[in-house]
């Protein structure tokens, strides 16, 4: 395993070098959608929802 | 190192098991299994009792049963059936060590425990308040405490998933991004997280309320949190067997996405919107604006929407281009005709993926459109709606799954061969005619989850049509037959499990991981460029674009007849 084959070596670098597109790196961080899939809804539907119901007048 | 890292490399299929991790994917499976047994039994007694011209159980224990059937089946058969999935995706995709194994014991032990607790409150007869559990209808304080002790363990188990991914990137098992599956089971992961988190957040304060310790829980307070819980576990669902979907094209045909780019950001739109349509069962409920129901269930689900039509699309699409290549490439549809129907995986996956689409799908953006709702709103359409996604698109496509673990996780034949080829056909069209005859009545005004449609005895009575009637004997005979396609699916996997011919695995071994088994990053190989000369008139997928059609007409001319509908119903002028 100490001699590694001279063609494909100059292929590796290139997949290295390769910038990495900014979506796929969205995309490939499980932690960061992690975040946004639970903030999403959180906000939007959780907190929107509960300040609709706590906002409606009480009935004296 | 006291780390275990023994793997085994399945001879038929090449897939690397961790074992600890085929251990904890084996458990949560036959857990999963038993739950459905228990729930379809409830299943038959339910179905029964909506039967008019049967009526089998008396109220009380009609309300017991359904409590018990909904939950075992919506939460306690699905989502250790997803743990599994989870397991699989990140320990035998990415090959490599599940992480933590004895904290994703402690997680399966909760969730045991959390589901046998749950059920000893509902069957001790003081805890039916139905799946959804509305406040002020209390139960034991028991049922709570097994919903949050389960829902504690599923996390846990969650996070041994996401720990896996990290392993498995730390320990360079696998180059670039994740695989496309594993990328589905994130999707249905991170939806997890956030269910769970808003079943803590609703369930902990009732829970309270049950030992008296909070003395008021307002009951639209409930309903919005809830459903951030209810409908967001069955968006779990959605993402687990969409990649179920992906991983059978692969398994059965060597299938690639036709574009991994296009799926996985439907992925990403089922991430960002799917958990938003829980809105839609508020839709009839005063207290909250038109502003927040329309955005989340129209403008954000209909993102959520177009991923699952993507999905929907680009699975067939796959499997026909596969197919294609093969040499199927004669007219539209020879890769569809010529398609291994009588194997149990694929036939079981392709009638989720079109049950799901043409029943679940057009169904519930109907349902999720404000006005429209109010035609069908707590009828009988909706439990109709989600048999058709959560059962036949979900139930389905992991008993399809099924067919594929027998002998590559559990390493015995699949007993019943003849009897596996006619089980999703059984269970799938019984289920289809299920729902479609639930959503027939529901149109006509039929209640859900009442025990005599007739309301006799009622100060006021509400005589249905003889079509309602008619309909609901067809959906009970439906019923029965997808009851019996799913005594057809336990049949055979008890059977094959416990008594099955065991497949001897040769080059089974533990191995530590330094003396080499780690596997070796592989790198990925370049797409290919094109597809040669199949297709049609540049279309390399044509047969799958007139599926799509058909759809799209059918979604279509499905959504404006409801909105005529609604003007005879609700007449204006």
């Amino acid at each position: 395993m100490s001699q590694v084959p001279a063609s494909p070596a100059p292929a590796d670098d290139d997949m290295h070098d390769e910038p990495v597109p900014m979506m796929q790196q969205l995309i490939d961080n499980p932690f960061l959608l992690l975040f946004l899939g639970v903030a999403m809804p959180t906000v939007l539907y959780i907190v929107w929802g509960v300040m609709e119901i706590v906002g409606i007048p009480i009935a004296k | 190192m006291a780390v275990n890292r023994n793997f085994r490399t399945c001879p038929s299929s090449g897939l690397v098991f961790h074992e600890p991790a085929e251990k904890l994917i084996r458990w949560n499976a036959v857990a999963g299994v038993v739950s459905l047994l228990v729930g379809g039994v409830l299943a038959l007694l339910v179905t029964l009792t909506r039967w008019p011209a049967v009526k089998l159980l008396p109220p009380d224990w009609f309300y017991l049963a359904l409590t018990a059937h909904g939950l075992d089946m919506l939460v306690f058969w699905i989502i250790f059936f997803e743990i599994a999935v989870l397991y699989f995706a990140a320990s035998t995709l990415l090959k490599c060590r599940l992480a933590t194994p004895k904290v994703a014991w402690v997680a399966f032990w909760l969730m045991i425990v959390g589901a046998l607790t749950n059920n000893f409150a509902v069957f001790k007869g003081d805890s039916s308040v139905m799946f959804t559990s509305y406040v002020p209808m209390g139960a034991h304080p028991l049922f709570y405490l097994g919903l949050i002790l389960f829902a504690v363990g599923a996390l846990v188990a969650c996070f041994v998933f996401f720990g896996t991914l990290v392993v498995g990137k730390a320990e360079k098992t696998y180059n670039g991004s994740i695989p496309l599956v594993t990328f589905g089971a994130v999707t249905a992961a991170i939806i997890a997280v956030f269910t769970i988190a808003a079943g803590a957040i609703i369930l902990i304060p009732t829970f309270l309320w049950s030992v008296g310790l909070v003395s008021h829980i307002d009951s639209l307070m409930y309903r919005t949190v809830w459903w951030a819980f209810g409908h967001s576990s069955q968006q779990i669902n959605v993402a687990a067997h969409v990649s179920v979907w992906y991983a059978i094209a692969a398994i059965v045909f060597g299938a690639k996405p036709m574009s991994e780019k296009v799926s996985r950001t439907a992925f990403v739109l089922y991430i960002l919107f799917l958990q938003l349509a829980s809105a839609h069962h508020l839709l009839a409920d005063p207290g909250l604006t038109s502003n927040w129901k329309i955005f989340n269930t129209s403008y954000a689900m209909y993102l959520a929407v177009l991923a699952s039509m993507v999905h929907g699309l680009t699975v067939p699409g796959a499997i026909e281009v596969a197919q294609r290549e093969k040499g199927f490439n004669k007219g539209f549809f020879e890769w569809l005709r010529k398609a291994p129907w009588g194997n149990p995986s694929f036939s079981g996956m392709f009638i989720s993926l079109v049950g799901f689409g043409f029943l679940g799908g057009i169904s519930g953006v109907m349902m999720g459109t404000e006005q429209l709702n109010l035609i069908i709103h707590n009828t009988i359409y909706v439990p109709g709606h989600f048999h058709a996604t959560v059962v036949v698109g979900t139930t389905l496509a992991f008993m399809a799954l099924t067919y594929f673990l027998i002998p590559t996780l559990f390493r015995r034949e699949v007993m019943f061969p003849g009897m596996a080829k006619w089980q999703p056909y059984v269970y799938g069209l019984g289920m289809c005619s299920f729902s479609v005859f639930m959503m027939g009545a529901g149109t006509l005004g039929v209640p859900r989850r009442h025990w005599d449609m007739a309301f006799s005895g009622a100060i006021l009575p509400h005589e249905f049509p003889g079509t309602a009637y008619l309909m609901m004997g067809i959906m009970a005979v439906s019923g029965i037959a997808a009851v019996i396609g799913g005594g057809m699916y336990l049949a055979i996997t008890v059977g094959s499990v416990f008594f099955g011919k065991k497949i001897q695995t040769p080059d089974f071994k533990h191995v530590p991981v330094r003396q080499g088994m780690a596997p070796a990053p592989v790198p990925v190989a370049a797409a290919p460029s094109g597809h040669g000369s199949i297709g049609i008139g540049g279309f390399v997928a044509p047969g799958t674009f007139v599926l799509a059609m058909i759809f799209l007409t059918s979604f279509i001319l499905y959504y404006f007849v409801n909105w005529k509908y609604l003007s005879t119903v609700w007449p204006l002028k």
